[in-house]
């Protein structure tokens, strides 16, 4: 039996760093990579957490040779057409300077899922895709949308954060806030703030919702000049009556929200929301969501990390940058057990395929299908939870989208693999080495490295000649990037 | 948030996955396995229905009381008679077509349906109603625990999830359900034609092949491909199937017309997922209006199950053919400041089919706020339920699909099951 390659690495240190960017970013092109191992792994841990040191300058790329294309329809308009939207962050994963920002945006994303649908059903579908994504730069009202708020917040100041989301015109439509109102109230709000965005499921009673929709009364929004919707604080349809809880909602265990005149009634829902950030529960639970998305999700999770990160949680007073920091430098972070422990998102799929096997030619365009098929359409989460991370991306019918995405970016970069591994096509051997190394993927067991190897040898004998070698570049860089060992990060 | 399917997967991957990947595929096997045609379809109404929208006690002035600007006018209901106490009933105006099913004796109505301790929440509502235990409602689900009963190896396509992701209700132990939202994309792309797409496929169920139960995370996404490469042919098979009337073009009428097809050309599938979304009315539910959100959802459902019971009735199979609908709960019974409804507790269930008993079973809660009406909960909020769903549930499993479902279930619901079947 013929010996098959092992996938070599060839920087030392790199192998942690490709984990390190696989988790805290969407992988790397062999150049990222690079200059990534240059600066070691706390520097570059330091580059993605104190992003404010690169320039945002990923969109200034869009549309410029060198770099994935997008599909315009007449113009590109991300801020009015949700399409172009989800372009424009396809293309942020993939070229941002910034990775650690938008994974971060990904995760709350998910954490405060809010679907443009709903908020396009009430206003129209411009007016939709403004309210989820619009930029204050290039908005005429300077309209913030939700994907920006959480970019802007995406390693700030979770408490900071909620309050945001809780005046984000996108969140006062998709759970109603916009509607809560003295005598009438509405407690859709209240009671996901509670159970998904901060404590969790039985950690509150009923009593606490009703409370939670009455402390929120007033939330509404309001429509200067007709040109747009924006948080607004109605005083004259806020309860002013005191409302109790069954936890604590004040540092000196005062569980109820005083009565207080409508003027100064707004005080009530900062209140409530400094109440839940600070909720015993809150942080561990935070913590086990972040532990998910960066460290593992095979096997227990580690309690003694849960807990370290849920005291700097509540030490840092609700910061996410120590949070962050505190996780990334953790020895579990690097263990090696947890290196390919995850299952990706299709999101993290997608531009993480992009960025291993190449773009030129390629639009973003055609990843919105294929990750709409692989269950994750940017924008539209099924439901107030979000999307079911982990296992739950994996259906069969999931399993066949992402391997069709393989077959179509493979096909589509043909003749730039050709290329790339022109010189390493001596035998199928020296191919699949040279293509499973640039694909980063886990090593594939002897027998699923035999079956590559197989695939690579079939259909004559090796000649290396130019047609050959784009024919089985394109099926292997298919097979590797469509594997299961793949989808693992 | 719920419990994920995760936490699952962590303890069940290895028993899961080595059966998935079990080699015998055909769907002979389905039927040398002693089964009859009979196909179970069940219908998720995801956000929590409005029962009281769906199914009006139009005689009853605490509605019109309670509900000032979302009640449906009696004069707009199409009724359907009284329940046993007497309460007159009607379905909402735009369910013509059940309300014709119903008149052929082949529709159920199961009202307050739901369990002790209603959960409010959404996830956990719906695990409780995927795993059929309110108590713990982790791990399988019932129909999944349905599905480790059969001998096994048990062919990959007995059940069909027509969604993108196996909902809990059909997690098993032991059987890997494949999830088909369409079946023109459930195939195999290569980037090279002719006899190298063929190598690239040998290899791709090579690699699939390996589960190893040291990596239960990398065996269980090998065992999904697995499960795609060993359904694929025969799903698309469904791709040629023409109906006998036309469904309407919305994704929920389209999955069940895929549903039809798969039964006529039968591909082996007794158990069927289908679900349908936009129930959780909290604002400008909007009932009566031609394009209100209720109306809307109302229109989707009827125009759907009116064209799957046509074709069925058609191709002959509606004999053979159960429709079980739930969601995770009812709705508040007095209306909101949004014109909409909060969560609530007891919902209602329609069962559909050939071997329905069609009526109207259980009875309607008394809508008036007093301490002594059992009917209400919740300090006369929320609708009381007065049907454990799982006796539904036992009713499906022992006189349907042919189990013991003291067994799947845990526990004996079969006393005071509703006979709808």
């Amino acid at each position: 039996m013929q010996s098959v390659p092992v996938p070599g690495r060839g920087r030392r240190g790199a192998e942690l760093i490709e984990h390190l960017l696989r988790r805290a970013g969407f992988g790397a092109t062999p150049d990222e990579l690079n200059a990534y191992v240059d600066l070691g792994f706390t520097g570059t841990v330091s580059d993605l957490i104190d992003y404010e040191q690169v320039p945002d300058a990923v969109d200034s790329l869009i549309g410029k040779p060198g770099y994935a294309a997008i599909t315009p329809r007449g113009g590109f308009l991300p801020a009015q057409n949700i399409t172009d939207a989800r372009q424009r962050w396809v293309f942020r994963m993939v070229h941002s300077g910034r990775p650690l920002q938008e994974k971060m945006t990904l995760f709350w994303h998910n954490h405060f899922a809010t679907a443009y649908s709903k908020v396009a059903g009430a206003f129209g579908s411009t007016e939709g895709a403004r309210y989820m994504a619009a930029k204050p730069s290039e908005d005429p009202n300077r309209v913030e949308g939700q994907i920006e708020l959480l970019r802007r917040h995406a390693l700030g100041n979770f408490r900071d954060l909620l309050v945001a989301v809780a005046k984000d015109t996108a969140m006062l439509v998709w759970l109603d806030g916009r509607t809560n109102v003295k005598g009438r109230p509405q407690e859709n709000f209240a009671r996901e703030l509670m159970e998904l965005f901060t404590m969790g499921v039985d950690t509150f009673a009923e009593a606490d919702v009703y409370a939670g929709a009455r402390v929120f009364t007033g939330w509404n929004l309001t429509r200067p000049s007709n040109a747009y919707y924006t948080f607004s604080y109605v005083a004259s349809q806020h309860d002013t009556t005191a409302k109790e809880f069954t936890f604590p909602v004040y540092a000196d265990g005062g569980k109820t929200i005083p009565a207080r005149t409508a003027g100064a009634g707004q005080q009530d829902g900062l209140d409530l929301i400094a109440a839940v950030a600070r909720h015993p529960a809150t942080g561990p639970r935070l913590a086990r969501k972040l532990y998910d998305f960066f460290i593992s999700e095979v096997g227990r999770r580690d309690e003694t990390l849960i807990a370290e990160l849920a005291a700097v949680y509540y030490d840092s007073d609700f910061e996410m940058k120590p949070v962050l920091r505190h996780l990334l430098m953790s020895p579990q972070f690097a263990d090696t057990s947890n290196r390919y422990a995850r299952y990706s998102w299709p999101a993290e799929f997608v531009a993480r395929a992009l960025k291993e096997v190449g773009w030129t030619g390629f639009s973003v365009n055609d990843t919105l299908t294929p990750m709409s098929s692989m269950g994750q359409q940017l924008f539209e989460p099924p439901d107030v939870a979000g999307w079911e991370p982990g296992p739950g991306w994996f259906s069969t019918g999931g399993m066949l989208a992402r391997m069709n995405f393989a077959a179509s970016l493979a096909t589509n970069q043909k003749f730039n693999l050709r290329t790339l591994a022109r010189d390493s096509a001596k035998s199928p051997e020296s191919l699949l080495a040279f293509l499973l190394d640039r694909l980063t993927a886990p090593s594939f067991a002897p027998e699923s490295r035999r079956a590559l190897l197989d695939y690579a040898r079939a259909g004559g004998s090796w000649t290396g000649s130019e047609s050959q070698v784009t024919t089985k570049a394109a099926g292997l860089v298919h097979l590797i990037v469509g594997s299961g060992d793949y989808q693992i990060v | 948030m719920s419990i994920t399917r995760r936490d699952f997967v962590r303890g069940g991957v290895s028993a899961f996955t080595v059966s998935f990947a079990a080699p015998a595929f055909l769907s002979d096997l389905a039927r040398a396995q002693g089964r009859t045609r009979r196909n179970l379809v069940v219908l998720y109404l995801s956000g929590g229905n409005d029962a009281l929208s769906t199914l009006i006690p139009y005689n009853d002035p605490q509605y019109y009381a309670r509900r000032p600007t979302i009640a449906i006018p009696a004069a707009s209901v199409l009724q359907v008679g009284s329940d046993k106490a007497g309460n007159a009933l009607g379905l909402h105006p735009r369910l013509g077509g059940l309300r014709s099913i119903y008149n052929a004796g082949r529709l159920a109505i199961i009202q307050r349906t739901g369990y002790l301790n209603s959960s409010r929440s959404h996830f956990a509502g719906t695990d409780i109603w995927s795993t059929a235990d309110p108590r713990t409602p982790q791990g399988t689900g019932w129909l999944g625990r349905y599905l480790d009963t059969l001998p096994s190896p048990v062919d990959p396509l007995t059940a069909w999830a027509t969604t993108r992701e196996v909902p809990r209700t059909l997690q098993a132990r032991t059987v890997g359900v494949p999830a088909i939202p369409s079946v023109t994309g459930y195939a195999f792309a290569s980037p090279n034609g002719g006899v190298d797409a063929q190598y690239a496929r040998d290899s791709a169920t090579r690699i699939a092949s390996h589960v190893p139960v040291d990596q239960p995370h990398l065996a269980f996404v090998n065992a999904t491909a697995h499960g795609a490469f060993a359904t694929l042919d025969r799903v698309a098979k469904v791709t040629s199937y023409v109906s006998t009337v036309t469904y309407p073009g919305d994704g929920f009428a389209q999955a069940l017309r895929t549903i039809a097809g798969a039964m006529v050309k039968d591909v082996g599938t007794k158990v069927f997922w289908v679900q349908t979304g936009g129930y959780d009315t909290h604002s400008a539910q909007n009932p009566n209006a031609a394009n209100g959100a209720y109306s809307n959802l109302m229109n989707t459902l009827n125009g759907g199950l009116s064209a799957f019971y046509s074709d069925l009735l058609n191709q002959g199979l509606l004999g053979d053919t159960l429709v079980l609908q739930f969601s995770e709960f009812g709705r508040r019974i007095t209306e909101n400041g949004s014109q909409g409804t909060d969560h609530g507790a007891a919902s209602v269930m329609l069962a559909l089919g050939g071997g329905v008993r069609g009526g109207i079973y259980g009875m309607a809660p008394n809508l008036r706020i007093a301490p002594d009406n059992p009917t209400l909960e919740n300090n006369g909020a929320d609708v009381h339920y007065e049907t454990d769903f799982r006796s539904v549930y036992a009713r499906v499993i022992d006189a349907w699909l042919g189990a013991d479902s003291t067994s799947v279930l845990g526990a004996d619901f079969r006393v005071g099951a509703p006979a709808f079947l």
